[in-house]
C-alpha cells in the first residue's frame, strides 16, 4: 500500500503543451507513471510525447478513465483548472503552479467543499510513491521504495530529506509536498492521518517552515492520534520577522509563526526535531532504532 | 506590496469608505498650499513612510494655522524616522499627507486578514483603537471580535452589525459603521489585498465614522490584474537590491551577514541560511532563484548578491527538481566570467541533470569549491570567509 498514488493511478496533465509541463510529462513517463492524457483548451485531437491531448478535463476523463490530474497551468488560470478537475470528479488534483492569487484559492477551497476531489498544493512539488507513480516535478532517481512517509511544505527540502534517507538505505512509502502557500488543499494532518492508516508506512518525517500555525496543529494531532513515530524539521530559524521568505505563506507576522515556537510545540508533542536540515535523515534513523523499526525500514 | 497611507485613503474614498479630506505634499510649499485648499481650522501633518509607529517617532503633528503647517512640514520632510518597524537605520520622509483635523469621540480597530486556519477572509474589530492589535490580542483577547467571511456571499450586513455592536459603537452610528465595514471588505476583495487595517477607526463629534489611518497591503501574486495598484509602488521604500531582484522574478531579501546565498526553493533557501548560521557563519541574504530560472536570471542573481559590499563569499546550493542543475551551472560559469569573480565560491549541486551540471563546472577551469552536501558546503564557505 501507499498514500494517495500507486501503480494503478491514471494521470492526466492539465496544461500539457506548456514547456515545463512537457519536460515533466516526459520525466513522469520515463519514471513509469501512467500518463493517459493531457488537456490544453484548443489543442484537443493532437498528441504530445505519445499522449493524447483533449480540450476539456471532462472529455479527458471520459476517454481515458483518468482518476488523477496534475496541473501546470499558469497562475492566472490555475484556480479555474483546479475547479475543472474537481468538476470532473477526479480523486486527486495536484497543483504544481506557484503564484496563484490567494483570494482565488479562497474561492477554490469553498468550491471544493463537499466534493470528492482531494487537492494537493498549489505551489508544491507533487506526490511520489517510489517505483510506482511520480506525479509532479521531483527528481525521481533520489527516491527508493520503502516504509517512511514524507510530508513537507517545501519542495527542495523534501528532496533533501528523501536524498538523505535513500543514501542511508531508508526507502519511502510516499512523499507528499503540500506546498508553500497560505491556502492549500491537503494539510499536514490529512497526510499524517493517511500515513497512520497506511500499512506500509512505519514512521513519518514532517518538514515545515515559518508562517502560520499548521505545524503546531499537526503536532497536537500527532500527540493525540498518531501511533507511528514522527520526526520533524522547521526551516527559517534565522529568518527576520515581517519578511516573506519566498513562499507566500512563509512569514512571521505579529510575533506568530516563528520556527522556535513550532519546534517547541513539536518537541512537547513527542516529535523529535532535527537541529539542521543536514541531519533530518540521521534524526529519523535514531528514532527508528529507538522504536525497533530500523531493520524493517532498512532496504539494503 | 505596501503603499502609503494617503494612497490607501484614496482607494478607500473611491469605494465610498469614509476618510478625512487630505492631499499629498512633496515640498513645504505644497504642504502649505494643501492646507489652504483644505481650509480646515486644524490640519494634521503626517509623515508618509511604509512603517507604523510614526506618531511616537515625531512624524505626526497637529497644526493650528498655515505657519505651523510650514514649520512642521519643514521639520518632518527629509527627517529620518526611526520606529519599531523601520529598523535602527530608520526611513527618510519624502512625502507628507496634509489632512483636515477631526473631532475624535472614540477610537476603534477594524481589520481584514486572511485566516489561514479556515482559508477564509476574516474581519476583526476591537474597541481598543489606536493600540496595535497584537498587543490587544496578548493583553485582552476578549476584546477582539471576529467574523469569518464566506467568499460566495461576502461580508453580510448582519456580520458587520454584530461586530459594530460588539465593539460598542454608539447606536446612532451603527449603520455608518456597517457601511464602512462593507466598503472595506469590497476594497479588500476587489483590490486583492492581503491586509486592510484601519487603526484607528473613529467616531467624530459630528456623527461620522471614518478611517483616521489606513494600512493596505496587496497580494504580490495578484498584482498582474491590479495595474493601478502597481503604479502606487514607491521604490524609495524598498531595498534597491530587492527591487532589482524583483525585475527578474528572483525572491531576494537582504540580511546582515557576509555569506551570499543562491538557492533554489524557498524552503531550501531558508534551511541554507539556518545551516550557515549553525556552523558559525552569517548569511548576507535569502535568495530563491525559483523553478524557472534561466542562465540570464542566474547571472543577474549573482550580480545582485555581489552588489552587497559586505559579501565575502558565495554559497550556491541547488537541489534540482523543476530547476535543472546544468542551467544553474551555466549561469554560475557565465556570471563568474562576466563579473570576474574573485571571492570564494562554493557550489553544491544535486538533482535533475546533476551530472551535466557538475561537468560544466569542472570543465570551466574556474576556481570553484564543490561540496557534497548542504552541511559540507556551509562548513566550507564559513571557513573560506574567515
Amino acid at each position: 500500500m501507499s498514500v494517495y498514488v500507486n501503480k494503478d493511478t491514471k494521470v492526466i496533465v492539465q496544461g500539457i503543451t506548456g514547456s515545463t509541463a512537457l519536460f515533466h510529462t516526459k520525466q513522469m513517463l520515463d519514471y513509469g507513471t501512467k500518463i493517459v492524457g493531457g488537456v490544453t483548451p484548443g489543442k484537443g485531437g493532437t498528441e504530445v510525447e505519445g499522449v493524447p491531448v483533449f480540450d476539456t478535463v471532462s472529455e479527458a476523463v471520459e476517454k481515458t478513465g483518468a482518476n488523477a490530474s496534475v496541473i501546470y497551468v499558469p497562475a492566472p488560470f490555475a484556480a479555474d483548472a483546479i475547479m475543472e478537475a474537481t468538476d470532473a470528479e477526479m480523486d486527486l488534483a495536484i497543483c504544481i503552479t506557484e503564484h496563484i492569487p490567494v483570494l482565488d484559492m479562497v474561492k477554490v477551497k469553498r468550491y471544493m467543499e463537499g466534493k470528492k476531489t482531494r487537492l494537493v498544493g498549489p505551489n508544491c512539488p507533487g506526490v511520489i510513491t517510489p517505483e510506482e507513480c511520480k506525479i509532479g516535478i521531483m527528481p525521481g532517481y533520489i527516491h527508493k521504495k520503502g516504509h517512511v512517509g514524507v510530508v513537507s511544505r517545501s519542495g527542495t527540502l523534501t528532496y533533501e530529506a528523501v536524498h538523505q534517507l535513500s543514501e542511508a538505505g531508508i526507502g519511502q512509502s510516499t512523499a507528499v509536498g503540500i506546498g508553500g502557500d497560505p491556502v492549500n488543499g491537503t494539510d499536514f494532518i490529512d497526510v499524517l492521518q493517511a500515513f497512520n492508516d497506511d500499512d506500509d508506512t512505519e514512521a513519518v518525517i514532517m518538514i515545515g517552515e515559518i508562517g502560520g500555525t499548521a505545524e503546531e496543529e499537526a503536532a497536537e494531532w500527532v500527540k493525540k492520534n498518531m501511533t507511528k513515530p514522527v520526526v520533524g524539521f522547521i526551516g527559517g530559524r534565522t529568518a527576520p520577522p515581517g519578511k516573506r521568505m519566498g513562499h507566500a505563506g512563509a512569514i512571521i507576522s505579529g510575533g506568530k509563526g516563528t520556527a522556535d515556537e513550532k519546534i517547541r510545540v513539536m518537541n512537547e508533542c513527542g516529535i523529535k526535531v532535527a537541529e539542521t536540515p543536514s541531519v533530518m535523515g540521521e534524526t529519523l534513523i535514531e528514532v527508528l532504532s529507538d522504536n525497533g523499526l530500523y531493520d524493517k525500514c532498512k532496504t539494503h | 506590496m505596501n503603499i502609503h497611507e494617503y494612497q490607501g485613503k484614496d482607494i478607500l474614498r473611491e469605494f465610498g469608505v469614509s476618510v478625512p479630506n487630505g492631499h499629498v505634499a512633496y515640498t513645504v510649499d505644497e504642504a502649505v498650499e494643501a492646507a489652504e485648499k483644505l481650509g480646515s481650522g486644524v490640519t494634521v501633518v503626517k509623515a508618509q513612510i511604509h512603517a507604523g509607529g510614526r506618531g511616537k517617532a515625531g512624524g505626526v503633528k497637529i497644526a493650528k494655522n498655515a505657519d505651523e503647517v510650514r514649520t512642521y512640514a519643514d521639520e518632518i520632510l527629509g527627517k529620518t524616522l526611526v520606529t519599531h518597524q523601520t529598523g535602527p537605520e530608520g526611513k527618510e520622509v519624502k512625502r507628507l499627507l496634509i489632512e483636515e483635523g477631526c473631532d475624535i469621540k472614540s477610537e476603534y480597530y477594524v481589520g481584514l486578514v486572511l485566516d489561514r486556519a479556515t482559508s477564509r477572509v476574516t474581519m476583526m474589530a476591537s474597541e481598543e483603537g489606536g493600540t496595535e492589535i497584537e498587543e490587544v490580542a496578548a493583553a485582552t483577547p476578549e476584546k477582539i471580535f471576529k467574523e469569518v467571511i464566506d467568499p460566495v456571499v461576502g461580508l453580510t450586513p448582519f456580520q458587520a452589525r454584530r461586530l459594530a455592536f460588539n465593539i460598542n459603537i454608539p447606536k446612532e452610528q451603527i449603520s455608518k459603521a456597517v457601511k464602512f465595514m462593507m466598503g472595506l471588505y469590497k476594497v479588500f476583495v476587489e483590490k486583492d489585498c492581503s491586509i486592510a487595517e484601519i487603526n484607528p477607526l473613529v467616531t467624530t463629534g459630528d456623527g461620522d465614522v471614518m478611517a483616521l489611518d489606513a494600512k493596505l497591503n496587496f497580494d504580490d501574486n495578484a498584482l498582474y490584474r491590479q495595474k493601478d495598484v502597481q503604479e502606487l509602488r514607491d521604490l524609495d521604500e524598498e531595498d534597491p537590491k530587492e527591487v532589482e531582484a524583483s525585475k527578474y522574478d528572483l525572491s531576494y531579501i537582504a540580511l546582515d551577514g557576509n555569506i551570499g546565498c543562491m538557492v533554489n526553493g524557498a524552503g531550501l533557501a531558508m534551511a541554507t541560511m539556518d545551516t550557515i548560521k549553525h556552523y558559525g557563519g552569517d548569511p548576507a541574504n535569502f535568495l530563491d532563484v525559483g523553478g524557472g530560472a534561466t542562465t540570464e536570471k542566474v547571472t543577474e542573481a549573482f550580480k545582485i548578491i555581489l552588489s552587497d559590499e559586505h559579501v565575502k563569499g558565495i554559497f550556491v546550493n541547488i537541489f534540482g527538481g523543476i530547476m535543472k542543475c546544468d542551467v544553474i551551472a551555466e549561469g554560475v560559469v557565465e556570471a563568474t566570467k562576466q563579473i570576474g569573480l574573485t571571492l570564494p565560491l562554493v557550489v553544491r549541486l544535486e538533482g535533475t541533470n546533476v551530472e551535466q551540471g557538475k561537468k560544466i563546472l569542472d570543465e570551466s577551469g574556474l576556481n570553484i569549491t564543490s561540496a557534497d552536501s548542504m552541511a559540507d558546503g556551509a562548513q566550507k564557505i564559513v571557513e573560506l570567509v574567515k
